[in-house]
Protein backbone atom coordinates (compact mmCIF):
# COMPACT_ATOMS: atom_id res chain seq x y z
CA UNK A 1 0.00 0.00 0.00
CA UNK A 2 1.23 3.45 -0.92
CA UNK A 3 0.27 6.44 1.16
CA UNK A 4 -0.08 9.68 -0.78
CA UNK A 5 -0.46 12.91 1.15
CA UNK A 6 -1.84 15.94 -0.67
CA UNK A 7 -0.66 19.24 0.79
CA UNK A 8 -0.20 22.80 -0.40
CA UNK A 9 1.31 25.08 2.24
CA UNK A 10 -0.99 27.87 1.14
CA UNK A 11 -4.72 27.29 1.39
CA UNK A 12 -7.11 27.67 -1.50
CA UNK A 13 -4.89 26.18 -4.19
CA UNK A 14 -7.45 23.45 -4.95
CA UNK A 15 -5.97 20.70 -2.80
CA UNK A 16 -9.29 19.27 -1.64
CA UNK A 17 -10.94 19.55 -5.06
CA UNK A 18 -8.10 17.56 -6.61
CA UNK A 19 -7.93 14.99 -3.79
CA UNK A 20 -11.66 14.32 -4.13
CA UNK A 21 -11.40 14.05 -7.91
CA UNK A 22 -8.58 11.52 -7.61
CA UNK A 23 -10.50 9.56 -4.98
CA UNK A 24 -13.61 9.42 -7.19
CA UNK A 25 -11.65 7.46 -9.78
CA UNK A 26 -11.47 4.48 -7.41
CA UNK A 27 -14.07 1.98 -6.25
CA UNK A 28 -12.68 0.76 -2.98
CA UNK A 29 -10.16 3.28 -1.72
CA UNK A 30 -9.50 4.61 1.76
CA UNK A 31 -9.34 8.40 1.91
CA UNK A 32 -8.47 10.42 4.97
CA UNK A 33 -9.05 14.10 5.69
CA UNK A 34 -6.25 15.33 7.92
CA UNK A 35 -7.33 18.97 7.79
CA UNK A 36 -9.03 18.49 11.13
CA UNK A 37 -9.72 22.09 12.11
CA UNK A 38 -11.34 23.13 8.82
CA UNK A 39 -12.12 19.91 6.95
CA UNK A 40 -13.75 20.25 3.54
CA UNK A 41 -13.41 16.87 1.85
CA UNK A 42 -16.76 15.72 3.27
CA UNK A 43 -18.54 18.41 1.27
CA UNK A 44 -17.62 16.64 -1.97
CA UNK A 45 -17.59 13.05 -0.76
CA UNK A 46 -20.70 13.18 1.46
CA UNK A 47 -19.64 10.57 4.02
CA UNK A 48 -22.18 8.51 5.92
CA UNK A 49 -20.75 8.06 9.37
CA UNK A 50 -20.61 4.48 10.60
CA UNK A 51 -18.32 4.91 13.61
CA UNK A 52 -17.47 7.89 15.78
CA UNK A 53 -15.01 8.30 18.61
CA UNK A 54 -14.46 11.14 21.05
CA UNK A 55 -11.00 12.64 20.89
CA UNK A 56 -9.23 13.58 24.10
CA UNK A 57 -6.43 15.85 23.02
CA UNK A 58 -4.67 16.65 26.21
CA UNK A 59 -5.15 17.61 29.80
CA UNK A 60 -6.53 20.67 31.45
CA UNK A 61 -5.79 22.02 34.93
CA UNK A 62 -8.74 22.54 37.26
CA UNK A 63 -8.42 24.38 40.59
CA UNK A 64 -10.46 23.07 43.48
CA UNK A 65 -11.78 26.24 45.09
CA UNK A 66 -12.14 24.92 48.63
CA UNK A 67 -8.51 23.80 48.82
CA UNK A 68 -6.89 26.82 47.14
CA UNK A 69 -5.32 29.45 49.44
CA UNK A 70 -4.60 31.86 46.58
CA UNK A 71 -0.87 31.64 47.27
CA UNK A 72 -0.04 32.58 43.69
CA UNK A 73 2.42 29.76 42.99
CA UNK A 74 0.52 28.38 39.97
CA UNK A 75 0.21 31.81 38.39
CA UNK A 76 3.91 32.44 38.85
CA UNK A 77 5.00 29.12 37.33
CA UNK A 78 2.60 28.81 34.41
CA UNK A 79 4.53 29.63 31.23
CA UNK A 80 1.37 30.06 29.19
CA UNK A 81 -0.50 32.79 31.12
CA UNK A 82 -3.34 30.38 31.69
CA UNK A 83 -4.05 31.30 35.33
CA UNK A 84 -6.01 34.52 35.81
CA UNK A 85 -5.74 36.97 38.70
CA UNK A 86 -8.84 35.46 40.22
CA UNK A 87 -7.32 31.96 39.91
CA UNK A 88 -9.43 30.74 37.06
CA UNK A 89 -7.78 28.56 34.46
CA UNK A 90 -8.33 29.73 30.91
CA UNK A 91 -9.05 26.47 29.09
CA UNK A 92 -7.98 28.04 25.81
CA UNK A 93 -4.49 28.89 27.05
CA UNK A 94 -3.77 25.90 29.31
CA UNK A 95 -1.41 23.51 27.56
CA UNK A 96 -1.90 20.79 30.14
CA UNK A 97 1.74 20.65 31.17
CA UNK A 98 0.79 19.90 34.77
CA UNK A 99 3.50 22.12 36.28
CA UNK A 100 0.98 24.06 38.37
CA UNK A 101 -0.44 20.78 39.66
CA UNK A 102 2.64 19.19 41.15
CA UNK A 103 3.90 22.52 42.50
CA UNK A 104 0.71 23.56 44.29
CA UNK A 105 1.46 23.44 48.03
CA UNK A 106 -2.18 22.64 48.80
CA UNK A 107 -2.58 19.94 46.14
CA UNK A 108 -5.56 21.96 44.97
CA UNK A 109 -5.06 21.38 41.24
CA UNK A 110 -6.38 18.38 39.36
CA UNK A 111 -5.50 17.51 35.80
CA UNK A 112 -8.53 16.35 33.81
CA UNK A 113 -8.87 14.90 30.31
CA UNK A 114 -10.05 17.46 27.83
CA UNK A 115 -12.42 16.48 25.04
CA UNK A 116 -11.28 18.39 22.00
CA UNK A 117 -12.92 16.76 19.01
CA UNK A 118 -14.25 13.67 17.34
CA UNK A 119 -13.01 11.26 14.70
CA UNK A 120 -15.15 9.31 12.24
CA UNK A 121 -15.12 6.35 9.92
CA UNK A 122 -17.62 6.71 7.08
CA UNK A 123 -18.82 5.13 3.90
CA UNK A 124 -18.34 7.17 0.72
CA UNK A 125 -19.12 6.55 -2.98
CA UNK A 126 -15.53 5.53 -3.69
CA UNK A 127 -14.87 3.46 -0.57
CA UNK A 128 -14.21 4.45 3.02
CA UNK A 129 -13.32 7.79 4.52
CA UNK A 130 -11.63 8.54 7.83
CA UNK A 131 -12.07 12.09 9.06
CA UNK A 132 -12.31 14.20 12.18
CA UNK A 133 -13.37 17.52 13.55
CA UNK A 134 -11.39 19.43 16.13
CA UNK A 135 -13.54 21.56 18.41
CA UNK A 136 -13.16 25.21 17.37
CA UNK A 137 -10.16 26.87 18.96
CA UNK A 138 -8.67 23.66 20.35
CA UNK A 139 -5.06 22.55 20.23
CA UNK A 140 -3.44 19.18 19.69
CA UNK A 141 -4.52 19.00 16.08
CA UNK A 142 -1.32 17.02 15.39
CA UNK A 143 -2.45 14.31 17.75
CA UNK A 144 -5.87 14.10 16.11
CA UNK A 145 -4.21 13.91 12.70
CA UNK A 146 -2.08 11.02 13.94
CA UNK A 147 -5.22 9.25 15.12
CA UNK A 148 -6.98 9.72 11.77
CA UNK A 149 -3.93 8.37 9.97
CA UNK A 150 -3.64 5.36 12.23
CA UNK A 151 -7.24 4.37 11.55
CA UNK A 152 -6.95 5.01 7.83
CA UNK A 153 -3.83 2.88 7.60
CA UNK A 154 -5.41 -0.02 9.42
CA UNK A 155 -8.40 0.10 7.07
CA UNK A 156 -6.31 0.50 3.93
CA UNK A 157 -4.18 -2.52 4.79
CA UNK A 158 -7.07 -4.83 3.90
CA UNK A 159 -8.16 -3.13 0.69
CA UNK A 160 -7.84 -3.93 -2.95
CA UNK A 161 -6.71 -0.46 -4.01
CA UNK A 162 -3.01 0.08 -3.63
CA UNK A 163 -3.37 3.70 -2.54
CA UNK A 164 -4.23 5.48 0.67
CA UNK A 165 -5.10 9.04 -0.25
CA UNK A 166 -4.78 11.72 2.42
CA UNK A 167 -6.00 15.31 2.19
CA UNK A 168 -3.53 17.23 4.32
CA UNK A 169 -3.78 20.42 6.36
CA UNK A 170 -2.45 23.85 5.31
CA UNK A 171 0.71 25.38 6.73
CA UNK A 172 3.94 23.72 7.83
CA UNK A 173 3.32 23.24 11.56
CA UNK A 174 2.31 20.38 13.82
CA UNK A 175 -0.66 18.99 11.85
CA UNK A 176 1.43 18.93 8.65
CA UNK A 177 4.33 17.25 10.40
CA UNK A 178 1.93 14.67 11.84
CA UNK A 179 0.47 14.10 8.35
CA UNK A 180 3.90 13.52 6.85
CA UNK A 181 4.66 10.70 9.30
CA UNK A 182 4.76 7.49 7.26
CA UNK A 183 3.68 9.07 3.95
CA UNK A 184 5.30 7.63 0.82
CA UNK A 185 4.76 10.69 -1.35
CA UNK A 186 3.85 14.29 -0.62
CA UNK A 187 1.79 15.54 -3.55
CA UNK A 188 1.94 19.31 -3.43
CA UNK A 189 -0.77 21.33 -5.12
CA UNK A 190 0.44 24.83 -5.90
CA UNK A 191 -0.73 27.78 -7.96
CA UNK A 192 1.42 30.23 -9.91
CA UNK A 193 0.99 33.21 -7.60
CA UNK A 194 3.84 34.82 -5.71
CA UNK A 195 2.44 33.55 -2.43
CA UNK A 196 1.66 30.12 -3.87
CA UNK A 197 5.29 29.73 -4.93
CA UNK A 198 6.64 31.05 -1.62
CA UNK A 199 4.49 28.61 0.34
CA UNK A 200 5.25 25.71 -2.01
CA UNK A 201 8.98 26.15 -1.42
CA UNK A 202 8.44 26.07 2.32
CA UNK A 203 6.25 22.99 2.29
CA UNK A 204 8.72 21.18 -0.02
CA UNK A 205 11.43 21.94 2.52
CA UNK A 206 9.32 20.54 5.34
CA UNK A 207 8.54 17.35 3.39
CA UNK A 208 12.18 16.86 2.52
CA UNK A 209 13.19 17.62 6.11
CA UNK A 210 11.11 14.63 7.14
CA UNK A 211 12.45 12.63 4.17
CA UNK A 212 9.18 12.31 2.26
CA UNK A 213 9.63 12.45 -1.54
CA UNK A 214 7.76 15.29 -3.26
CA UNK A 215 5.75 15.62 -6.48
CA UNK A 216 3.87 18.68 -7.65
CA UNK A 217 0.62 19.58 -9.39
CA UNK A 218 0.36 23.13 -10.73
CA UNK A 219 -3.25 24.21 -10.50
CA UNK A 220 -4.70 27.24 -12.32
CA UNK A 221 -1.44 27.25 -14.28
CA UNK A 222 -2.79 29.66 -16.90
CA UNK A 223 -3.49 32.44 -14.36
CA UNK A 224 0.16 33.41 -14.73
CA UNK A 225 2.19 31.52 -17.30
CA UNK A 226 5.41 33.37 -16.46
CA UNK A 227 5.20 32.20 -12.87
CA UNK A 228 4.27 28.69 -14.02
CA UNK A 229 7.44 28.66 -16.09
CA UNK A 230 9.40 29.72 -13.04
CA UNK A 231 7.87 26.98 -10.92
CA UNK A 232 8.81 24.40 -13.54
CA UNK A 233 12.38 25.66 -13.71
CA UNK A 234 12.65 25.66 -9.95
CA UNK A 235 11.31 22.11 -9.68
CA UNK A 236 13.61 20.89 -12.40
CA UNK A 237 16.56 22.24 -10.46
CA UNK A 238 15.40 20.39 -7.37
CA UNK A 239 14.68 17.28 -9.43
CA UNK A 240 11.01 17.26 -8.50
CA UNK A 241 8.51 15.79 -10.93
CA UNK A 242 5.48 17.80 -12.10
CA UNK A 243 2.61 15.30 -12.18
CA UNK A 244 0.30 17.59 -14.06
CA UNK A 245 -0.89 21.11 -14.84
CA UNK A 246 -4.54 22.02 -14.56
CA UNK A 247 -6.01 25.21 -16.06
CA UNK A 248 -8.23 27.67 -14.28
CA UNK A 249 -11.74 26.46 -15.10
CA UNK A 250 -15.26 27.37 -14.05
CA UNK A 251 -16.09 23.67 -14.44
CA UNK A 252 -14.70 22.82 -11.01
CA UNK A 253 -17.03 25.35 -9.49
CA UNK A 254 -20.03 24.04 -11.39
CA UNK A 255 -19.20 20.52 -10.18
CA UNK A 256 -18.82 21.71 -6.59
CA UNK A 257 -22.26 23.33 -6.81
CA UNK A 258 -23.68 19.83 -7.28
CA UNK A 259 -21.34 18.35 -4.66
CA UNK A 260 -19.65 16.30 -7.37
CA UNK A 261 -16.03 15.91 -8.34
CA UNK A 262 -15.02 17.00 -11.80
CA UNK A 263 -14.76 13.36 -12.91
CA UNK A 264 -18.29 12.62 -11.78
CA UNK A 265 -19.67 15.88 -13.15
CA UNK A 266 -18.32 15.58 -16.68
CA UNK A 267 -16.08 12.52 -17.09
CA UNK A 268 -15.38 13.31 -20.70
CA UNK A 269 -14.10 16.86 -20.24
CA UNK A 270 -10.49 17.87 -20.66
CA UNK A 271 -10.06 18.68 -16.96
CA UNK A 272 -11.33 15.23 -15.92
CA UNK A 273 -8.91 13.59 -18.36
CA UNK A 274 -6.07 15.54 -16.77
CA UNK A 275 -7.01 14.21 -13.36
CA UNK A 276 -7.01 10.68 -14.79
CA UNK A 277 -3.54 11.20 -16.19
CA UNK A 278 -2.34 12.47 -12.84
CA UNK A 279 -3.78 9.36 -11.20
CA UNK A 280 -1.83 7.12 -13.56
CA UNK A 281 1.43 8.97 -12.96
CA UNK A 282 0.79 9.05 -9.24
CA UNK A 283 0.33 5.26 -9.13
CA UNK A 284 3.20 4.34 -11.39
CA UNK A 285 5.54 6.39 -9.25
CA UNK A 286 7.62 6.87 -12.37
CA UNK A 287 10.42 9.30 -11.94
CA UNK A 288 10.23 11.70 -14.87
CA UNK A 289 13.96 12.20 -14.75
CA UNK B 1 -5.01 52.02 19.18
CA UNK B 2 -7.51 49.69 17.53
CA UNK B 3 -6.69 46.14 16.62
CA UNK B 4 -8.49 44.51 13.71
CA UNK B 5 -7.86 40.83 13.04
CA UNK B 6 -8.43 39.40 9.57
CA UNK B 7 -9.08 35.67 9.69
CA UNK B 8 -10.79 32.88 7.78
CA UNK B 9 -11.46 29.23 8.37
CA UNK B 10 -10.57 28.20 4.88
CA UNK B 11 -7.18 29.09 3.47
CA UNK B 12 -6.82 30.98 0.23
CA UNK B 13 -9.99 33.03 0.59
CA UNK B 14 -8.12 36.31 0.26
CA UNK B 15 -7.23 37.10 3.87
CA UNK B 16 -3.92 38.60 2.94
CA UNK B 17 -5.41 40.72 0.14
CA UNK B 18 -8.06 42.07 2.51
CA UNK B 19 -5.45 42.78 5.21
CA UNK B 20 -3.25 44.68 2.79
CA UNK B 21 -6.15 46.60 1.23
CA UNK B 22 -7.54 47.48 4.64
CA UNK B 23 -4.16 48.66 5.90
CA UNK B 24 -3.67 50.80 2.79
CA UNK B 25 -7.13 52.31 3.12
CA UNK B 26 -6.56 53.11 6.79
CA UNK B 27 -3.06 54.31 5.95
CA UNK B 28 -4.43 57.22 3.96
CA UNK B 29 -5.41 59.02 7.16
CA UNK B 30 -3.77 57.06 9.97
CA UNK B 31 -0.58 55.40 11.04
CA UNK B 32 -1.03 51.68 10.57
CA UNK B 33 0.84 48.55 11.54
CA UNK B 34 0.28 45.20 9.87
CA UNK B 35 1.21 42.16 11.91
CA UNK B 36 1.40 39.00 9.84
CA UNK B 37 0.58 36.25 12.33
CA UNK B 38 0.65 33.53 9.69
CA UNK B 39 4.18 32.59 10.73
CA UNK B 40 4.01 29.22 8.96
CA UNK B 41 3.45 30.87 5.61
CA UNK B 42 3.72 34.65 5.88
CA UNK B 43 2.65 36.36 2.65
CA UNK B 44 1.94 40.03 3.42
CA UNK B 45 5.55 41.07 2.79
CA UNK B 46 5.27 39.83 -0.80
CA UNK B 47 3.07 42.86 -1.45
CA UNK B 48 5.50 45.38 0.02
CA UNK B 49 8.65 46.46 -1.70
CA UNK B 50 10.23 48.09 1.32
CA UNK B 51 13.51 46.90 2.79
CA UNK B 52 14.10 45.26 6.14
CA UNK B 53 14.52 47.60 9.08
CA UNK B 54 15.13 45.03 11.76
CA UNK B 55 15.51 41.29 12.04
CA UNK B 56 15.92 39.22 15.16
CA UNK B 57 15.77 35.64 16.31
CA UNK B 58 12.75 34.23 18.09
CA UNK B 59 13.86 31.81 20.77
CA UNK B 60 12.20 29.48 23.22
CA UNK B 61 13.39 27.70 26.34
CA UNK B 62 14.86 24.23 26.07
CA UNK B 63 16.38 22.03 28.79
CA UNK B 64 20.13 22.32 28.40
CA UNK B 65 21.18 19.26 30.37
CA UNK B 66 24.61 19.21 31.94
CA UNK B 67 25.96 15.63 31.82
CA UNK B 68 28.43 16.42 34.61
CA UNK B 69 25.62 17.13 37.05
CA UNK B 70 22.93 14.72 35.84
CA UNK B 71 22.40 11.63 37.98
CA UNK B 72 19.99 9.99 35.51
CA UNK B 73 17.26 9.72 38.09
CA UNK B 74 14.48 10.07 35.50
CA UNK B 75 12.54 12.74 37.36
CA UNK B 76 12.49 15.12 34.37
CA UNK B 77 10.99 12.45 32.13
CA UNK B 78 8.36 11.74 34.77
CA UNK B 79 7.10 15.34 34.95
CA UNK B 80 7.30 16.05 31.22
CA UNK B 81 3.71 15.87 29.99
CA UNK B 82 4.74 15.91 26.33
CA UNK B 83 7.14 12.95 26.16
CA UNK B 84 9.96 15.17 25.02
CA UNK B 85 12.55 13.71 27.41
CA UNK B 86 13.75 10.13 27.67
CA UNK B 87 16.27 9.30 30.37
CA UNK B 88 18.58 6.39 29.59
CA UNK B 89 21.30 4.84 31.76
CA UNK B 90 23.90 7.39 30.81
CA UNK B 91 22.11 9.81 28.53
CA UNK B 92 19.09 12.10 28.42
CA UNK B 93 17.48 12.37 25.00
CA UNK B 94 15.54 15.53 24.14
CA UNK B 95 12.98 15.81 21.32
CA UNK B 96 12.61 19.52 20.61
CA UNK B 97 9.57 19.22 18.33
CA UNK B 98 7.52 17.74 21.19
CA UNK B 99 8.49 20.30 23.84
CA UNK B 100 5.95 22.91 24.97
CA UNK B 101 8.45 24.94 26.92
CA UNK B 102 6.81 24.58 30.34
CA UNK B 103 10.07 24.45 32.35
CA UNK B 104 8.74 21.53 34.37
CA UNK B 105 11.98 19.61 33.93
CA UNK B 106 14.02 22.56 35.17
CA UNK B 107 11.86 22.88 38.28
CA UNK B 108 11.88 19.15 38.94
CA UNK B 109 15.53 18.23 38.54
CA UNK B 110 16.96 17.41 41.99
CA UNK B 111 20.56 17.75 40.80
CA UNK B 112 20.38 21.20 39.21
CA UNK B 113 21.41 19.59 35.92
CA UNK B 114 18.82 21.31 33.74
CA UNK B 115 20.12 24.61 32.47
CA UNK B 116 18.31 27.50 30.82
CA UNK B 117 18.83 26.76 27.12
CA UNK B 118 17.63 28.96 24.27
CA UNK B 119 16.64 27.48 20.94
CA UNK B 120 15.91 29.47 17.80
CA UNK B 121 12.50 28.64 16.31
CA UNK B 122 12.25 31.40 13.74
CA UNK B 123 12.80 35.06 12.97
CA UNK B 124 10.93 38.28 13.50
CA UNK B 125 11.23 40.82 10.71
CA UNK B 126 10.17 44.45 10.61
CA UNK B 127 10.00 46.25 7.28
CA UNK B 128 10.76 49.94 6.83
CA UNK B 129 7.69 52.10 7.04
CA UNK B 130 6.14 52.97 3.66
CA UNK B 131 3.09 55.17 3.09
CA UNK B 132 2.41 55.23 6.81
CA UNK B 133 2.37 51.43 7.06
CA UNK B 134 4.75 49.32 9.09
CA UNK B 135 4.83 45.57 8.54
CA UNK B 136 5.93 43.08 11.18
CA UNK B 137 6.07 39.39 10.41
CA UNK B 138 7.48 36.20 11.78
CA UNK B 139 8.79 33.22 9.92
CA UNK B 140 8.89 29.81 11.54
CA UNK B 141 11.83 27.51 10.93
CA UNK B 142 11.11 24.52 8.74
CA UNK B 143 10.59 21.44 10.90
CA UNK B 144 9.22 23.32 13.91
CA UNK B 145 5.78 22.18 15.05
CA UNK B 146 4.55 24.94 17.33
CA UNK B 147 3.79 28.35 15.92
CA UNK B 148 2.35 29.85 19.12
CA UNK B 149 5.64 31.25 20.51
CA UNK B 150 6.25 33.02 17.20
CA UNK B 151 2.72 34.39 17.07
CA UNK B 152 3.12 35.72 20.62
CA UNK B 153 6.42 37.36 19.66
CA UNK B 154 5.13 39.19 16.59
CA UNK B 155 2.03 40.29 18.47
CA UNK B 156 4.17 41.81 21.23
CA UNK B 157 5.88 44.05 18.68
CA UNK B 158 4.15 47.25 19.64
CA UNK B 159 4.11 49.21 16.36
CA UNK B 160 4.50 52.28 18.59
CA UNK B 161 2.36 55.22 17.60
CA UNK B 162 0.09 53.26 15.30
CA UNK B 163 -3.60 54.20 15.32
CA UNK B 164 -4.61 50.86 13.84
CA UNK B 165 -3.10 47.41 13.88
CA UNK B 166 -4.23 44.95 11.24
CA UNK B 167 -3.47 41.32 12.10
CA UNK B 168 -3.34 38.84 9.22
CA UNK B 169 -4.14 35.55 10.97
CA UNK B 170 -3.31 31.95 10.04
CA UNK B 171 -6.08 29.91 8.39
CA UNK B 172 -8.16 27.34 10.22
CA UNK B 173 -9.86 27.49 13.56
CA UNK B 174 -7.34 25.77 15.81
CA UNK B 175 -4.97 27.20 18.40
CA UNK B 176 -2.78 29.29 16.02
CA UNK B 177 -5.82 31.17 14.73
CA UNK B 178 -7.19 31.71 18.23
CA UNK B 179 -3.81 32.87 19.57
CA UNK B 180 -3.63 35.42 16.74
CA UNK B 181 -7.16 36.77 17.08
CA UNK B 182 -7.13 36.98 20.89
CA UNK B 183 -7.00 40.54 22.23
CA UNK B 184 -8.24 42.25 19.08
CA UNK B 185 -11.16 44.67 19.02
CA UNK B 186 -12.80 43.35 15.89
CA UNK B 187 -12.47 40.31 13.66
CA UNK B 188 -13.08 40.34 9.93
CA UNK B 189 -13.80 36.85 8.60
CA UNK B 190 -13.02 36.55 4.91
CA UNK B 191 -14.91 33.89 3.02
CA UNK B 192 -16.03 32.91 -0.46
CA UNK B 193 -19.52 31.90 -1.60
CA UNK B 194 -18.79 28.18 -2.04
CA UNK B 195 -19.81 25.25 0.17
CA UNK B 196 -16.16 25.05 1.35
CA UNK B 197 -16.15 28.74 2.23
CA UNK B 198 -19.44 28.56 4.11
CA UNK B 199 -18.55 25.46 6.12
CA UNK B 200 -15.19 26.83 7.23
CA UNK B 201 -16.71 30.24 7.96
CA UNK B 202 -19.09 28.65 10.45
CA UNK B 203 -16.24 26.91 12.28
CA UNK B 204 -14.14 30.06 12.37
CA UNK B 205 -17.09 32.15 13.57
CA UNK B 206 -17.65 29.66 16.38
CA UNK B 207 -14.01 29.92 17.49
CA UNK B 208 -14.20 33.74 17.42
CA UNK B 209 -17.57 33.69 19.17
CA UNK B 210 -16.04 31.74 22.07
CA UNK B 211 -13.63 34.65 22.57
CA UNK B 212 -16.49 37.14 22.64
CA UNK B 213 -15.00 39.46 20.01
CA UNK B 214 -17.42 41.19 17.60
CA UNK B 215 -16.99 40.13 14.00
CA UNK B 216 -18.16 40.77 10.47
CA UNK B 217 -17.84 39.08 7.10
CA UNK B 218 -16.14 39.97 3.84
CA UNK B 219 -17.31 37.96 0.83
CA UNK B 220 -14.49 37.55 -1.63
CA UNK B 221 -15.03 36.34 -5.21
CA UNK B 222 -18.59 37.46 -4.73
CA UNK B 223 -21.15 36.60 -7.36
CA UNK B 224 -24.41 34.79 -8.01
CA UNK B 225 -24.21 32.62 -4.91
CA UNK B 226 -23.62 35.25 -2.22
CA UNK B 227 -26.98 34.36 -0.69
CA UNK B 228 -25.37 31.23 0.83
CA UNK B 229 -23.18 33.42 2.98
CA UNK B 230 -25.76 36.17 3.46
CA UNK B 231 -28.33 33.76 4.85
CA UNK B 232 -25.83 32.43 7.35
CA UNK B 233 -24.68 35.95 8.26
CA UNK B 234 -28.25 37.08 8.90
CA UNK B 235 -28.99 34.05 11.07
CA UNK B 236 -25.76 34.50 13.03
CA UNK B 237 -26.32 38.25 13.39
CA UNK B 238 -23.05 39.09 11.67
CA UNK B 239 -22.88 42.02 9.23
CA UNK B 240 -21.59 41.55 5.69
CA UNK B 241 -19.04 44.37 5.56
CA UNK B 242 -17.92 44.16 1.99
CA UNK B 243 -18.19 42.13 -1.18
CA UNK B 244 -15.28 41.85 -3.56
CA UNK B 245 -16.46 40.69 -6.98
CA UNK B 246 -14.75 37.78 -8.62
CA UNK B 247 -12.32 38.94 -11.26
CA UNK B 248 -9.75 37.06 -13.22
CA UNK B 249 -7.82 40.32 -13.51
CA UNK B 250 -7.59 40.58 -9.72
CA UNK B 251 -6.30 36.99 -9.52
CA UNK B 252 -3.71 37.74 -12.19
CA UNK B 253 -2.55 40.91 -10.42
CA UNK B 254 -2.36 39.02 -7.15
CA UNK B 255 -0.29 36.29 -8.76
CA UNK B 256 2.30 38.94 -9.62
CA UNK B 257 2.39 40.27 -6.06
CA UNK B 258 0.22 43.28 -6.66
CA UNK B 259 -3.09 44.16 -5.12
CA UNK B 260 -4.80 46.85 -7.09
CA UNK B 261 -7.95 48.21 -5.55
CA UNK B 262 -8.22 50.69 -8.39
CA UNK B 263 -8.87 47.84 -10.78
CA UNK B 264 -12.42 47.84 -9.48
CA UNK B 265 -14.95 50.53 -9.75
CA UNK B 266 -15.39 51.89 -6.26
CA UNK B 267 -13.69 49.07 -4.31
CA UNK B 268 -11.14 51.44 -2.76
CA UNK B 269 -13.92 53.77 -1.66
CA UNK B 270 -15.91 50.92 -0.16
CA UNK B 271 -12.91 49.60 1.75
CA UNK B 272 -12.30 53.07 3.15
CA UNK B 273 -15.91 53.23 4.23
CA UNK B 274 -15.68 49.83 5.85
CA UNK B 275 -12.45 50.78 7.63
CA UNK B 276 -13.91 53.98 9.02
CA UNK B 277 -17.04 52.12 10.10
CA UNK B 278 -15.26 49.55 12.26
S1 LIG C 1 -0.73 27.08 43.73
FE1 LIG C 1 -2.49 25.99 44.55
S2 LIG C 1 -2.99 27.04 46.42
FE2 LIG C 1 -1.63 28.38 45.30
S3 LIG C 1 -2.99 29.69 44.16
FE3 LIG C 1 -2.53 28.01 42.82
S4 LIG C 1 -4.14 26.53 43.19
FE4 LIG C 1 -4.23 27.98 44.85
S1 LIG D 1 -1.28 22.84 33.37
FE1 LIG D 1 0.46 24.07 32.69
S2 LIG D 1 -0.45 25.44 31.20
FE2 LIG D 1 -2.14 24.61 32.36
S3 LIG D 1 -2.46 26.11 33.95
FE3 LIG D 1 -1.09 24.56 34.77
S4 LIG D 1 0.94 25.39 34.41
FE4 LIG D 1 -0.46 26.53 33.12
S1 LIG E 1 15.94 15.12 36.55
FE1 LIG E 1 17.93 16.05 36.35
S2 LIG E 1 19.30 14.55 37.20
FE2 LIG E 1 17.41 13.49 36.87
S3 LIG E 1 17.65 12.60 34.84
FE3 LIG E 1 16.67 14.57 34.54
S4 LIG E 1 18.35 15.98 34.19
FE4 LIG E 1 19.23 14.16 35.04
S1 LIG F 1 10.21 22.21 29.14
FE1 LIG F 1 8.42 20.98 29.65
S2 LIG F 1 7.90 19.98 27.73
FE2 LIG F 1 9.95 20.76 27.50
S3 LIG F 1 11.24 19.07 28.06
FE3 LIG F 1 10.95 20.26 29.91
S4 LIG F 1 9.21 19.33 30.91
FE4 LIG F 1 9.20 18.57 28.82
Amino acid sequence: MKEILVISGKGGTGKTTITAALASLYRDIVVADCDVDAPDLHILLKPEITERETFYGGKLAVIERDKCTKCGKCRELCQFDAVSGSYDIDAGSCEGCGVCGWNCPEKAIKMVQKKSGESYISGVRCGTMVHALLDPGEENSGKLVAEVKKKAKALAAGRSSAILLVDGPPGIGCPVIASLGGADTALIVTEPSKSGIHDMERVINVAEHFKVPVKVIINKFDINRVNTGEIEKYLEKRKIEVLGKIPFSEKFDSALKQAKTINEFDPGCAEAKMVEEIKIRMESGSQAR
Amino acid sequence: MKKIAVASGKGGTGKTSVSVMLARALGENHRVGIIDCDVENPNCHLFFGSGIEEKRDIEVFFPDINPEKCVYCGRCQEVCAFNSLIVLKDKVMFFPEMCHPCRGCLLACPAGAVGEGKRKVGELIILKETDGIRLVYGIMNVGEARSIPLIDSVKKESCAGADYIVLDCPPGAACPMVASVKGSDYVILVTEPTPFGLYDLKIAAEAVGKLGIPSGIVINRSGARDHMIEEYAAAAGMPVLLKIPFSRKFAEDYSRGSINTRAFEGLGVRINKMAEGL
